[in-house]
Parts: structure tokens; sequence; C-alpha cells
């Protein structure tokens, strides 16, 4: 079974600091990591060609630094890893990146098996996995949270619903895009990283001529979709103080809520002003 | 491509510095400085009144979509219940399409579904196109996909609104890659370009800490996800609208996967740094009564009930639920301290909720001071007063 797991390196969002003075973001000391989920599908990927006896190749795309994802992959367990890094590849919307990949997977693969994290934690599109799926016209199955039996001809998966979930027979080969319920990620092992940072590394870096695409095909100029501004959210605060007998001061809030976008942020607040 | 700095037309306006999505200019001696941080996305273009910014890119030809019109909604709906996002999306839709001049059509699959098209009808859709057939209950990719392509093939519309459910978020992108056109993900609002007449798609990016505005320009129809919960429905009960059967010829072969079983869960409690929604108590609240209290408010709201570490080391919450320096940091859409004083520790971990709301009996609480609507009341008496006029009349 050979099993490809996209992975991406993603700044730690979590890790966030917003400038006191502007409310803007500050990139500076921002950790790069490995995209949380991507996490969850290597472990999947490890455990399946451990027991399968296959081969697992992580795949990334992204600047040269990206290399530290592709290390940490061979020390979760990957056989090798393929870095897709060139300045043509920049600026990418999801379109553009899921060809991208297609292609790559053309070139090394095929695989029985893609697997890579539902959404990555600075875009949060989730779009790029059923994209390439598209792309390479196999079926997908998004939001796994279960691999429950796995053969060379299908799998059997729980795909998560907002109120539960559903089993999906899918035959192979298949993308799946988990989700992190679904198992603990293991430690990379040192030994394997510092293998994988040695001379002989199993890390190969592809660029746009290796896999055979032309840069107009790619980055921002193969990108069907374009960033027109971006801005901070405004995160002022109104101190705003509500006197008087309950009953006015919460009839006064609820006012002042509908009136705000914070309505919108929660209906139940919007459909009981609506009534009140 | 690439771009750089004609040095000597840059008059260090700094507008180039503000406009750039990834912090990749800066000035330095009086003149912009393009850092290796730059992804060549050539948002600084169009700012530079010096024309000091330059870039080896032949702009790219804008095909002619003079003959795609109409505003179309995807009709998500699961065991014959139509999905809220839906009628949220009719909703938007129909502003859209007024600006445009345009009509609204909402695409409705499933088996034996017709009697879903008068709900789409009132809530703003002219046209509903129609296709049942069993094999499209319940929903699965391939087969959904390859309805909704050949009824855009056959149709043309100039925008495709999908919610962003799980169902919509699978749906959405293999369709955009099949049909050949852009996506932008969960949108959280969605205008009308005045002069490119173009649709402008705003979302939350890098955990919602930068919001970006994003355009499609070069494929059509312009297709977009959008949150649930966001957008307003619209009802005319007098709206009138048809129904457009189409034929579904589709084979088992070509959907490749199979729905074995559904199970639908209680609703479980999502962790706390996951809500929408955090009623959050301290030492004002009067024990476990009191925190009882809060969870009615939180179960109105969709929401989830956190607290201080007092209320932690008291055991009135969970560890995990424990907001604060030493628990969790939380930025929920609307975050409702009850009883907090507001020391620095708890600040810390809620400061980046968007709205906060803050119930204290005493006037001088620094947690006003965090507030966006604060009141000054015993939470005992303000709590039970704010369930009951949330409570929808029955």
């Amino acid at each position: 079974m050979n099993i490809i797991v996209l992975v991406k390196q993603v700044p730690d969002t979590t890790d966030v600091k917003l400038d006191p003075k502007t409310g803007n973001l500050l990139r500076e000391g921002l950790n790069s990591i490995m995209n949380p989920e991507d996490r969850h599908a290597l472990e999947a990927g490890v455990c399946i060609k451990e027991r399968m006896d296959g081969r697992l190749t992580a795949l990334s795309m992204g600047p040269l630094q990206a290399v530290d994802v592709c290390t940490e992959a061979i020390g979760m367990g990957a056989d090798e890893a393929v870095l897709l890094s060139d300045r043509a590849f920049s600026g990418a919307d999801t379109w553009a990146t899921a060809f991208t990949l297609g292609k790559a997977i053309e070139t090394i693969g095929p695989a029985d098996l893609i697997l890579c994290g539902r959404q990555a934690i600075d875009g949060d599109t989730a779009q790029v996995g059923p994209q390439v799926a598209d792309y390479l016209d196999i079926p997908q199955v998004t939001y796994v949270q279960d691999i429950e039996r796995i053969d060379s001809t299908q799998a059997i998966v729980k795909r998560q619903l907002e109120n539960g979930y559903e089993r999906i027979e899918c035959p192979l080969p298949a993308l799946l895009t988990v989700i992190g319920s679904m198992n603990t990620p293991r430690y990379a092992h040192i030994g394997r990283m510092i293998d994988a940072c040695k001379e002989k590394a199993r890390i190969k870096v592809l660029n746009a001529a290796d896999i055979g695409v032309m840069t107009s095909q790619v980055g921002l100029d193969g990108s069907l979709t374009h960033v027109v501004k971006t801005f901070s959210p405004d995160f002022k605060r109104q101190g705003k103080i509500l006197d008087g007998a309950k009953e006015q001061a919460v009839s006064e809030l609820l006012k002042n809520i509908s009136k705000s976008d914070a309505a919108t942020a929660c209906k139940a607040f919007a459909a009981s002003c609506e009534l009140s | 491509m690439t771009v750089w700095i004609e040095r000597d037309l840059c008059d260090g306006c700094r507008r180039c510095v503000k406009a750039c999505p990834y912090d990749a200019i800066a000035i330095e001696d009086g003149k912009a400085n393009i850092s290796e941080r730059c992804t060549n996305c050539g948002a600084c273009l169009a700012q530079c009144k010096k024309e000091a910014i330059q870039s080896d890119t032949v702009p790219k030809q804008i095909p002619d979509f003079s003959d795609y019109r109409g505003v179309w909604v995807y009709a998500e709906q699961r065991d014959g219940v139509l999905a809220k996002v839906t009628l949220e999306l009719l909703g938007i839709a129909q502003v859209l399409a007024q600006e445009r001049g345009q009509k609204v059509s909402a695409v409705l699959l499933g088996d034996k579904v017709e009697s879903l098209a008068p709900e789409l009808i009132r809530h703003g859709a002219d046209h509903v196109h129609l296709a049942e057939d069993p094999s499209l209950e319940p929903y699965r990719t391939l087969a959904h996909v390859k309805i909704v392509e050949t009824l855009i093939k056959a149709h043309k519309p100039e925008i495709l609104l999908i919610g962003a459910t799980h169902i919509g978020r699978d749906l959405a992108p293999r369709l955009s890659r099949r049909v050949g056109v852009g996506l932008t993900a969960d949108c959280t609002a969605l205008s009308i370009d005045p002069e490119e007449k173009i649709m402008l798609q705003t979302r939350p990016a890098f955990g919602g800490n930068v919001m970006a505005t994003i355009a499609n320009r070069y494929s059509r129809p312009q297709m977009a996800t959008v949150r649930p919960g966001v957008m307003e429905t619209r009802i005319d009960e007098q709206h009138e609208g048809t129904i457009i059967p189409c034929q579904v010829r589709i084979d088992e072969d070509e959907i490749k996967t199979k729905v074995l079983e559904v199970f639908q869960e209680k609703r479980k409690h999502t962790p706390i740094t996951d809500a929408k929604v955090i009623v959050a108590g301290g030492r004002g609240v009067n024990g476990k009564d009191g925190f009882e209290l809060l969870r009615a408010l939180a179960e109105l709201l969709d929401g989830e009930v956190g607290g201080t570490r007092i209320a932690a080391e008291k055991g009135y919450i969970p560890t995990e639920c424990q907001v604060g320096q030493t628990g969790k940091t939380v930025r929920p859409e609307l975050y409702i301290a009850c009883g907090i004083s507001g020391a620095i520790q708890h600040r810390a971990g809620m400061m980046n909720s968007r709205y906060i709301i803050a119930i204290n009996k005493d006037t001088d609480a620094p947690i006003f001071k965090v507030a966006d609507w604060g009141i000054v009341g015993d939470l005992h008496d303000v709590v039970p007063e704010l369930i009951r006029q949330l409570t929808p009349a029955r």
C-alpha cells in the first residue's frame, strides 16, 4: 500500500499576539509548526503503513524552511518526504495549490491512499483536500474521525457530522481528510530526525519544472481568487454601563446587542430580540 | 512574478506598508523596501500613487461573463429538513440579486423533497431547481457534485452560495474544482463591488486575527461558502416562485461511496476553547445553585459555562473550563462575565473575545473596563431576567 500524507507548515495562530496600540497582528516571533490536523493524518498513515507493510511519503509545499515539517514527518515514521518549493508557487490560492499538489502526486505516485488534515489553522478553508481528490479523480471522505477498517481495495470510515457521524464505505484509491479527535499523534523519534537531517536524508525538493507545471499555472498567477484587502477586526470596547431597574437594563442590553454584529454572532440573541 | 520598488519614484508614503497582508514592506531611509516575506501577492500594486511598485506580470484578461446570470443557493437538507443556513443564504442572495438585477434560485437535491420547495420560495427563491432520486439521499459527494455541475453548465449562474456546514464544506471545494472556478471559504460578509460589479467576499483568516476580502474575478460562478448563523433570513409569505424539475441520470458506479449508517448523537459539550458563547462565573456567584443559573443561560444561547480559578477550585466548574492565565485562553463571539471582578489573570484569558458583557454588583470592578456592555446589579437578579427576556414567548 502506497500512502501519501499532505502536511503543511503553518504559523502557530493559537499563539498570536496583537499590537496593543493598533490591534494589528504581530508576525514577529510567530512559531512555525506542522499543521495540527496534518499531524493526526500522519499518525493515521503511519499506523496503516505499519500494519499493512506499506510505504508512506509525506508531501509538503512551501518555502525551503518547510523542510522542518518534512524532517518531523520522517521522525514520526514517514519513509521519505517531498517538499515542493519554488518562488513560482507563492501566493497560491486553494485552486492553484490543489493543482500543484495534484501534479506532484502524479509525479511521485501513484498512491492508494492520500491523507491530510481537514483544514490548516492559518487559512481554515478545508478546500485543498477535496480539490486534490477531484484533480486526481478519486473519491473523497472529509471530516474522518475514525478509520474502522482498511484493506487494499476499500476503507470503512466514520465521517463526523454536526450532530453525530455516518459510516461510509469508500473504494481505494481515495483521499481522506481527518480531524483531531481521530488519534493521538506519536512524538517524532529523535534518531530518525537526526538521520533526516544528514546528507543522505530521504527528503527531496522539487520545483515547478520537476513536476512539469508552467509558472503561469501555479502560485498567484495560477490562482482564481485574490485578496483585495486585509484589515484587523475591530475589537474596541464600548464600555457602556446600563443603569436602571433590571428589566430596563436587560432590555437595553438586548437592544444594544441586536444593533451590533454580536447579534449575528449569536442567533439566539437575534431571534429573541426580534420577539421582545 | 516578482514585485520590486523603483526607489527614485517612491516618496515613502507608507500606503504599501499598510496594504501588505504579509508585513513584507518596511520604510527604510524614507523609501519602501520589500523583504523576503513577500509572496508576490500584488496587494500593494494598486495602492501606490507614484507607480513606484513594479511587477513583471502581465495583467490577466478577465473573460466576458455577461451571459452568466442569477444568484444560486445550494439548498442543504437532511432527512427532509432544510438546514437553517440555507434559509439564511436565501436572505443574502436576495440582497445580492437585487443589486445585480437578477433572480434568486435554489438548488434542491434529495429523495421526495418537493414539499420543501414552498419554504424555499417563501424565503426568497424565484426558482427552485429540483432533482429527486433515491441515489441523492443521504448526501454523497460525487452524486451531488454531478447534479449541481450539470445544472451550472446548463444555466450559468453568476453567483453560487453554499452553507459552510460539514456537507457544504465537502461539496463546495469538489464542485469548484470540477466546474473550474475559484472558491472562498467560510465568508461572514458578502457584497457587490459598486464599480466592478463582482461579489466581495469577506472572511476571517489567521485564526480570526485578520479579516480578508477576496474577489473571484476570473471565473464564474463566483462561489463562496458562508458561515451558518451570520446572514439574516428574509421571509415574504406572498413571494411566488416556480419549481423547475430536472432529470437525474446517475449511475451508482459514478458515486463510488456508500453510506452504511447515520448515527445521531446527543449534543455534546464543546470544549470551552471552541465555544461561540461562554457564560462565566466568579466569586460573586452563589455556589452550585448560582452556576445552575449560568448553565441555563448558556444552554439558551447554545454556549458553554466557564469560570475563574476560584470557581474551579471550589469545584463549581471542571478544571478544563477555567478561563485565565492558569486556565484556558478563550476567544468566543460573546463572553458573559457574571460576578467576576476581572483580575488581570482572568482578563488575560478572555480579553480577545469578540464581545464582552459584564454583570457585577461593584460599579468599580475592573471587568467593566474591558466590557462592551455592563450591568451593575446582582447577577442572581439580572441573569434570571435575561433568561426571561431571551426565552421566546410560547
